[in-house]
């Protein structure tokens, strides 16, 4: 075991002896996405893993038993999965790290952190240092520095992450070989993880020649021309991600015939980067920050921009909007300065599905969600008036919560989508 | 033409329903059954009922309903979802219908048929109806016939939780121990699955027209309709009650059929009866007992706890009466000085627990005779204070101490005391010689063994039996550690994958044991409880319970074999120990003149309207219940210090024109979340500007019912819900303009990390907007604002005011400026009242309670008046703000970020340094951030040495968990100070 220091508040720190020799664990949430993002984190230096491990009833279990089992849904799971993939035997206890994003906005997901130490320390393991991603400034390690470079080639992963995903969504139901889809993803992670091995860095060129060619494989997968209902996956990030939070829906909308369409994870990004040139705006500060943060995001929007026009250049599939159109569908809706949890965005989202004919939505949310009170539940109700032609169902998801419950209701959505397509025909 | 008949199978969540349809449409066949957990089975048994019509015939056959997915996929049948079908036959048979409303056995579901059409169904928290209705029934202990009955005669109605059947449950057992009309709690039942449906389904959409009632026949029964008739102003005309309504889902299904393939009856019959055979369980954990011998031993081992041995018929000498009213149960032991037991009862208090003590008392005297005196009484529970009026018994104690003293009889050693009861479960620490650390179940998973036992019921079993069935079982189900609606669902999904009963026996059991270590205790470990553990409480009778309860904390624990009697016992030790002078128990001849009246009132001296119950007895001597204060007791009354109700008074008075001419305008302020402590701000910069204040009327349940309608969440926090009532209070005043501002920032104190509001607090005026139908064309104002920032707010609402109402931008800077004022002086005054609290109560040597929560807790509508209750008990009250200056800051264990919340943490910390403070926690159920502090406040103040007290309270009137909590902590403060003084 490294030796084990501690700051002024007691919290024990990442140095940078852990940084050489200890292995360092990632949550799973979006496997292409994170796989990627464990590259970048090993290039510079940091040895670590994304889980794998995905039994839910144990997962849970181990969270219901260490986290307050008030606190939300992706809190009991995050921390399962560690504190599982701890017990698993798999890693030296002695010689382990912990990452955990934190976004630090009003939402109790901020305390997701905190919650993890508690449960370390409940479960004996307070030897284990957790470390912390955020743009916030919170919690500083000797042993890990976000560096610009790191950062960009954290966007870069998340474009790459989204661009697979959102194809891989049109063609996997349409596929004639079954399984066919999900190797060219698989084939091109590894493809892009090889080239950033080889490269060691992401350029803006690669990046577009990448899309190109991404866009170009998927296209040339044999597709049926068969029309199946279109469904939107929006919510709490964790849950309308993971299969582990959200009992792989994805999987059962395949299953029941539908077509999963799920916005990407970079307008998250953008929206958390934004919230801060907005606080400049609605209760003053520094303008300096301001200009810092818009600099980040007009680079983040770059990227996303590349994508869209990447996919753009394939009329056969679907584009996503640029994070602009997003900010602009929800303002009629909600104010710029609602920012907690998944904020404005979430609306946007389904403005944005609903715009582009996805009538059909699902909204997921923990149990209890607090921002999804208001940005999701809380909006259907108008969204409907607005849209008579939407058709979203909210779910909620917790350990308790029953399968056959959630899918009954979703059935009830999918019967709902038949019958307002069979109108529309009339 | 199509010649096959079409057939729909419907299979809910506690009967199947079959249909069969001639190929003209015409119902040839319908059939409606429990299916007691056999789904697969009594779905083919039913399809053979019909054999001599279908044999050789083609069909088209489609399965239907909660737990008809399961047999669907397995036996590759068609599948329609069940509102679909419903919707389908309802278009046949009543083409005009505008809604319908289908209450399943655990099922509520609405379906608005006009301009678009919606389907609802009740969400993952709101139980079940039908078996509700079932439940209260058993609770009451009538038939369903029965209370319906009783439902007609009503003469009042109670207010009792509409959320969920558990909550609901907690509000008649109350009623119903104080003595209650069994009539009018009959017919409040009723109305809470009205309000249910009404409140939990149309979300903002109007019932109103045609509206058809659907569901088995547990769910329209005649007291019900008229519920429902009631509550939606409906004429016989528009509300349609029709023939088969049980089998609409299953007609529905066989209508859809028409667009599915077509196949022979025989090849149907066979996919079905096929599918009997497949078991799909998955999700099972390891045997409570692998072997007979195994049980032996465990029951020997139990049997050592016992009470000494004592011969009621040749006993002479003194004796001790134990009673504890508990919610379902009526216990009473009758003891030697040795604790040997000469006479006990356990039973049901079926609805009325005088009637049943009085019959008790007549064989306690009956065996007594000339041989036996009693020298003492006690009594603990829930029906404590009506029982102890009814028999003026000596002595009454609150149920932990009573348990207690009862679990240190047996093991002097113990530091862990749990009791699961029929409705409640308590768990306590016991930490030098006083109960500390106490947790009850909240409403939301109360239920316990009650719960176990209408299972058992709804399955057609005996409690008795159907425990046993679990214990030698090979594949208990894995069911979860949620709150028994869930469980509900946890047993659909079992019963789907093929579970058989004793699978389920087992499985419930065993979620009991996890329910209570999980999510009452919290417990990671048996090390956390204790070493010393002894469990009580009927529930614990049961051996399942028991086992699983050892397995899951790998140890053994001590179980007396009186184990369902321990409250009673630890009552009848009590007043052994205190020997009271005068034992004053009505003696026998007194009891033969007993008579006991109830009759219901409300309470006229407060706001708070107080369903009060007036109980006389023989000779003229009269038992108020009901009440949280002592207005109606008629008593002179001593109120003590109390700053929840100053800061409500002074509040309250922030309305009208002020300093200003009100030329501006009249301008509305609801009076909750957000407003509530900044609203010396808001009232000052307005009167200043020259607009009149608007304030909301304080909250009161009707606040609630009026904005019930437009709630979206039904699991959003009390203080938000009652947001809706208040806007639509402030429109109905006719302002000019509603001011609500979205607040991601509070105001920064320099205590926390940061200053955020919690999300709902920040942006629930953007909810309220979307949401509330009057507020599209109203002026509704939801500015972004960040007090935080003092300078620039100037700045940024200066120019909202000019450009919304061209109010110069210098005149709003000043009127910021005073407002700023106005709020720091209030918080001043605040403090300072806090301090002359304080000082008045060490002058009179009275324990100070801190009662920590948010400043809307102050809303009496939210808090339930746990204000008064708290001066009630002898207690000064003042507010976490008034001390929590009074310590540095210190950094946290978590990410401490809220105003509000940060200020809890501080007051924590002043309070531990002080001997005669004590902390009460409010917390609002559904509030998310509590969860967070609710462990960190539990962290500062054990550490400190205090006793952690948290409360949660929602729309739920009854006080009765709230009283034990705080009776709790009293009696520990009185006993720590024994022992100090000792």
């Amino acid at each position: 075991m490294a030796k084990l220091v501690y700051d002024e508040t007691g919290r024990l720190l990442f140095t940078k002896e852990m940084k050489r020799d200890y292995t360092l664990l990632i949550p799973q949430m979006l496997p292409i996405h994170f796989g990627m993002m464990r590259m970048c984190l090993q290039k510079h230096g940091y040895n670590c893993v994304t889980l794998d491990n995905m039994d839910q009833k144990a997962i849970a279990e181990l969270g219901l038993k260490y986290v307050h089992n008030d606190t939300c849904y992706p809190a009991l799971l995050v921390i399962g999965q560690l504190i599982d993939a701890i017990n698993s035997g798999k890693y030296d206890k002695d010689r382990l790290g912990l990452f955990i994003t934190q976004t630090g906005g009003g939402c109790r997901a901020s305390n997701y952190i905190h919650l993890l130490r508690k449960a370390l320390k409940k479960a004996g393991l307070e030897q284990v240092p957790v470390i912390s991603i955020n743009l916030s400034g919170l919690e500083k390690n000797p042993g890990f520095k976000l560096t610009i470079p790191l950062i960009l080639q954290l966007v870069f992963s998340i474009v790459y992450g989204d661009i697979i995903m959102l194809l891989a969504n049109q063609c996997r139901p349409y596929e004639v070989k079954a399984g066919e889809t999900d190797a060219l993803a698989a084939a091109w992670q590894d493809r892009l993880v090889n080239e950033f091995q080889r490269t060691g860095s992401f350029t803006m060129k690669n990046l577009r020649r990448n899309f190109d060619r991404i866009v170009a494989d998927f296209a040339a997968i044999e597709r049926v021309k068969t029309e199946k209902p279109r469904v939107g996956v929006v919510g709490e990030i964790y849950v309308k991600y993971s299969p582990l939070g959200n009992n792989n829906l994805e999987r059962f909308l395949l299953e029941e015939g539908a077509e999963p369409v799920v916005p990407g994870l970079v307008d998250f990004v953008i929206f958390k980067i934004y919230n801060r040139d907005v606080d400049v705006d609605l209760y003053g500060g520094s303008g300096l920050k301001k200009a810092v943060v818009r600099l980040l995001q007009g680079y983040v929007e770059k990227c996303q921009q590349a994508m869209i026009d990447a996919v753009k250049k394939c009329p056969e599939f679907r584009a996503p909007s640029p994070f602009s159109h997003l900010k602009e569908l929800a303002a009629n809706y909600l104010g710029a300065g609602n920012k907690m949890g998944e904020g404005w965005l979430l609306t946007a989202e389904m403005l944005e599905l609903i715009g582009d004919g996805t009538n059909n939505i699902v909204c997921t949310q923990p149990f209890g969600c607090l921002p999804n009170h208001i940005v999701g539940k809380g909006m259907i109700r108008r969204l409907k008036d607005d849209y008579p032609e939407s058709n979203i169902v909210a779910i909620d998801y917790d350990p308790g919560a029953t399968k056959i419950n959630q899918e009954n209701r979703i059935k009830l959505m999918l019967a709902n989508a038949g019958r307002l397509a069979g109108k529309m025909d009339a | 033409m199509d010649m096959s008949y079409r057939i729909g199978i419907d299979i809910g969540s506690t009967t199947v329903k079959t249909v069969v349809l001639s190929p003209e449409g015409e119902l040839l066949f319908h059939s409606y059954e429990r299916h007691f957990s056999k789904v697969r089975e009594k779905a083919a048994e039913q399809l053979r009922l019909s054999e001599d019509l279908l044999r050789g015939k083609p069909v088209r056959a489609v399965i239907t309903g909660s737990a008809g997915l399961g047999v669907a996929k397995a036996g590759d049948i068609s599948f329609v979802q069940e509102v679909y079908a419903t919707a389908a036959a309802v278009n046949r048979e009543v083409p005009d219908a505008d809604a319908v409303i289908e209450l399943g056995g655990e099922d509520a579901k609405i379906i608005f048929f006009r301009g678009s059409l919606e389907e609802r169904m009740n969400g993952s928290c709101a139980g079940g109806t039908g078996a509700f209705i079932d439940q209260m029934a058993t609770l009451m202990n009538v038939t369903a016939p029965e209370l319906d009955a009783l439902a007609l005669k009503h003469e009042k109605i109670y207010p009792i939780a509409s959320r969920c059947g558990v909550f609901a449950k907690s509000d008649i057992q109350p009623i119903l121990n104080q003595g209650g009309r069994k009539e009018d709690v009959a017919a409040s039942i009723f109305q809470a699955v009205v309000d249910q449906t009404v409140a939990g389904l149309t979300q903002g959409r109007e019932l109103t027209g045609k509206i058809v009632f659907l569901g088995g026949p547990r769910t329209f029964l005649m007291g019900l309709r008229e519920r429902f008739i009631e509550t939606l102003k409906l004429d016989e005309e528009h509300a349609v009650f029709p023939e088969n309504a049980e089998c609409f889902a299953a007609l529905g299904a066989a209508l859809c059929a028409a667009d599915y393939p077509e196949q022979s009856y025989e090849a149907l019959l066979d996919k079905l009866e096929k599918t009997t055979e497949q078991t799909g369980l998955t999700n099972t954990m390891q045997p409570l007992f692998t072997s007979e011998e195994e049980y032996e031993a465990f029951r020997a081992r139990h049997a050592k706890a016992t009470p000494a041995e004592a011969d009621a018929e040749t006993y002479r000498g003194p004796a001790y009466l134990g009673i504890d009213a508990g919610s379902t149960t009526t216990k009473l032991v009758l003891i030697t000085p040795e604790g040997g037991i000469l006479y006990s009862y356990y039973g049901s208090n079926r609805g009325n627990p005088v009637s049943i003590v009085l019959e008790e008392l007549k064989k306690v005297y009956a065996l007594c005779g000339d041989r036996i005196e009693i020298k003492g009484s006690a009594v603990t529970g829930y029906g404590e204070e009506l029982i102890k009026n009814a028999f003026s018994v000596d002595l009454g104690l609150v149920e932990t101490v009573a348990h207690y003293r009862a679990a240190r009889h047996f093991d002097p050693k113990v530091d862990f005391i749990i009791d699961i009861g029929g409705q409640d479960m308590k768990c306590f620490k016991i930490r030098n010689g006083a109960v500390d650390s106490i947790m009850l179940n909240e409403a939301c998973s109360s239920g316990c063994g009650s719960f176990i036992e209408s299972f058992a019921r709804a399955l057609g079993y005996e409690i008795k039996d159907f425990a046993r069935l679990g214990l030698m079982d090979r594949h208990p189900v894995n069911l979860g550690s949620r709150c028994t609606v869930f469980m509900n669902s946890s047993v659909k999904q079992a019963q789907k994958e093929g579970a058989t009963v004793e699978d389920i026996s087992a499985g419930l059991s065993v979620s009991i044991v996890k329910n209570a270590i999980y999510k009452v205790i919290r417990a990671a470990s048996a090390d956390e409880l204790g070493q010393n553990i002894v469990v009580q409480g009927g529930t614990f009778l049961n051996d399942a319970v028991l086992r699983g309860f050892e397995q899951e904390l790998g140890r053994n624990v001590t179980r007396p074999t009186i184990a369902g009697l321990m409250g009673a016992y630890g009552a009848a030790l009590f007043a052994l120990d205190r020997q009271p002078e005068r034992p004053a128990l009505l003696s026998a001849e007194a009891l033969e003149s007993f008579t006991h009246q109830a009759r219901p009132t409300t309470c006229n001296g407060c706001t708070n309207h107080c369903s009060l119950t007036i109980n006389t007895f023989d000779g003229g001597r009269r038992f108020i219940s009901g009440n949280r204060c002592s207005k109606p007791l008629g008593k002179a009354h001593h109120e003590l210090p109390n700053l929840y109700k100053y800061k409500l008074e002074r509040l309250k008075t922030m309305q009208g024109k002020g300093e200003g001419d009100g030329s501006r305008g009249r301008i509305g302020l609801p009076f909750g979340l957000n407003i509530y402590e900044n609203l010396p701000l808001w009232y000052t910069l307005f009167t200043k500007l020259n607009f009149e204040v608007v304030l909301s009327p304080v909250s009161d349940r009707n606040t609630y019912k009026r904005g019930q309608r437009s709630i979206p969440s039904d699991t959003v926090c009390y203080p938000a819900k009652l947001m809706h009532g208040h806007i639509e209070a402030l429109l109905d005043a006719g302002v000019d303009a509603v001011f609500y501002p979205c607040m991601s920032y509070n105001f920064d104190e320099g205590k926390g990390d940061n200053n955020y509001n919690c999300p709902v607090v920040a942006y629930y005026p953007e909810l309220l907007g979307a949401n509330v139908p009057r507020l599209r064309n109203a002026r509704y104002l939801t500015p972004y604002v960040g007090l935080h920032r003092p300078k620039d707010f100037r700045k940024k609402f200066a120019a909202f005011m000019k450009a919304e109402f061209g109010v110069p931008e210098k005149e709003t800077a000043a009127a910021v400026e005073a407002g700023y004022a106005a709020y720091h002086a209030y918080k001043d005054e605040v403090r300072e009242k806090g301090r002359e609290y304080i000082e008045a109560a060490r002058r009179e040597g009275r324990t100070i309670l801190v009662l920590a929560g948010r400043p809307y807790h102050v809303d009496p509508e939210i808090n339930h008046g746990i204000d008064e209750l708290i001066g009630s008990l002898g207690m000064v009250l003042i507010t976490e703000d008034c001390v929590c200056q009074n310590v540095e800051k210190q950094s946290r264990k978590i990410l401490n970020q809220w105003t509000y919340q940060a200020r809890m943490y501080d007051a924590a910390r002043y309070v531990c340094t002080q001997p005669d403070m004590q902390l009460v926690q409010l917390i609002s159920f559904g509030c998310g951030t509590d969860a967070i502090t609710s462990d960190e406040m539990r962290d500062i103040l054990e550490s400190g040495g205090k006793l952690y007290t948290p409360i949660k309270i929602d729309d739920i009137n009854n006080l009765g968990a709230v009283r034990i909590r705080l009776r709790s902590l009293v009696a520990a403060v009185e006993e720590q100070a024994r022992a100090k003084g000792a």
